[in-house]
């Protein structure tokens, strides 16, 4: 017998609040980076798992597109904190609040 | 057996997640996240998504995590934090509180029924097929626009990645240099 969706959405949501506390806990950039990697999965999972409860293709697909946007995002966001840090020793989220133009 | 999978799986998904908040080296949690990307793979392959999962491991644990730690390299970051040192009093009591309301408040909300709705609007996820054939023909007819639009969002975000990080030894263009 297969595992039931809720457990599997139950995990998606513990793994996305335990991302989500990180990312406001941490003062490193790149582990809150990696926090927001975390979230990004639960979903993900939420999604696969919604695909199959309700025997929908499209949930993988909106899967397959958060990897795509994720992918972007990572690349951005990784050369946004290189520029950042060129300049600065510390990575830490508190050393950017003089960010101003 | 399917629990089995999905009881390894989970545990190794949330030891994971937990290790990449806990660890006070980042390098140590990027290896953690490798190991929760691996485990929601896992969980991907036993609900039958399995080009998800194949990309999953391949886009995720390959590239995005390898990208981490050639910049956790790269800018030299790669030393211990103090953990214990708590910059902003009482954060982490509240952002803990407020994650455990968060969990909470889903589990009451869902206690009824955790999905409702019409079944199989895109597409059947079951039946005859791979899994692959069926991703593919759902994407290439019905999300034929929203397909090509994510060339485009690929193409930003190259050029977006080589504005930023490029060095401009004359000044004055914009990126790092641009602003001194």
């Amino acid at each position: 017998m297969s595992v039931p969706g809720a457990w599997y959405l139950g995990l998606g949501a513990m793994l996305f609040t335990i991302g989500a506390v990180g990312l406001l806990v941490r003062r490193n950039v790149l582990v809150m980076f990696m926090c927001v990697e975390l979230m990004l999965n639960a979903v993900n999972l939420t999604f696969v798992t919604f695909a199959r409860m309700l025997n929908d293709i499209g949930g993988q697909v909106v899967v397959f597109f958060v990897l795509v946007v994720a992918a972007a995002e990572v690349v951005v966001g990784l050369a946004i904190i290189v520029s950042i840090f060129r300049r600065r020793t510390e990575a830490t989220a508190d050393d950017v609040s003089l960010l101003r133009g | 057996m399917d629990w089995a999978v999905f009881v390894v799986a989970a545990v190794a998904v949330l030891v994971g997640a937990l290790g990449v908040v806990l660890s006070s080296h980042p390098v140590h949690s990027a290896l953690m996240l490798v190991m929760t990307l691996f485990g929601v793979a896992v969980l991907f392959i036993a609900q039958q998504a399995h080009f998800l999962a194949a990309v999953q491991v391949i886009v995720y644990a390959g590239a995005i995590v390898v990208l981490f730690l050639f910049v956790i390299m790269l800018l030299g970051v790669d030393r211990s934090e103090n953990l214990a040192r708590e910059p902003l009093k009482g954060q982490r009591p509240i952002a803990l509180l407020a994650g455990v309301a968060v969990v909470a408040s889903i589990f009451v909300l869902a206690r009824h029924a955790w999905v409702s709705g019409a079944t199989a609007v895109a597409g059947p996820a079951d039946g005859p097929g791979s899994n692959v054939e069926k991703l593919a023909d759902s994407l290439f007819t019905r999300y034929l626009l929203m397909f090509e639009m994510t060339s485009v969002l690929l193409v930003i975000a190259v050029v977006g990645a080589v504005v930023l990080a490029r060095h401009s030894p004359s000044g004055g263009v914009r990126g790092a240099e641009g602003a001194e």
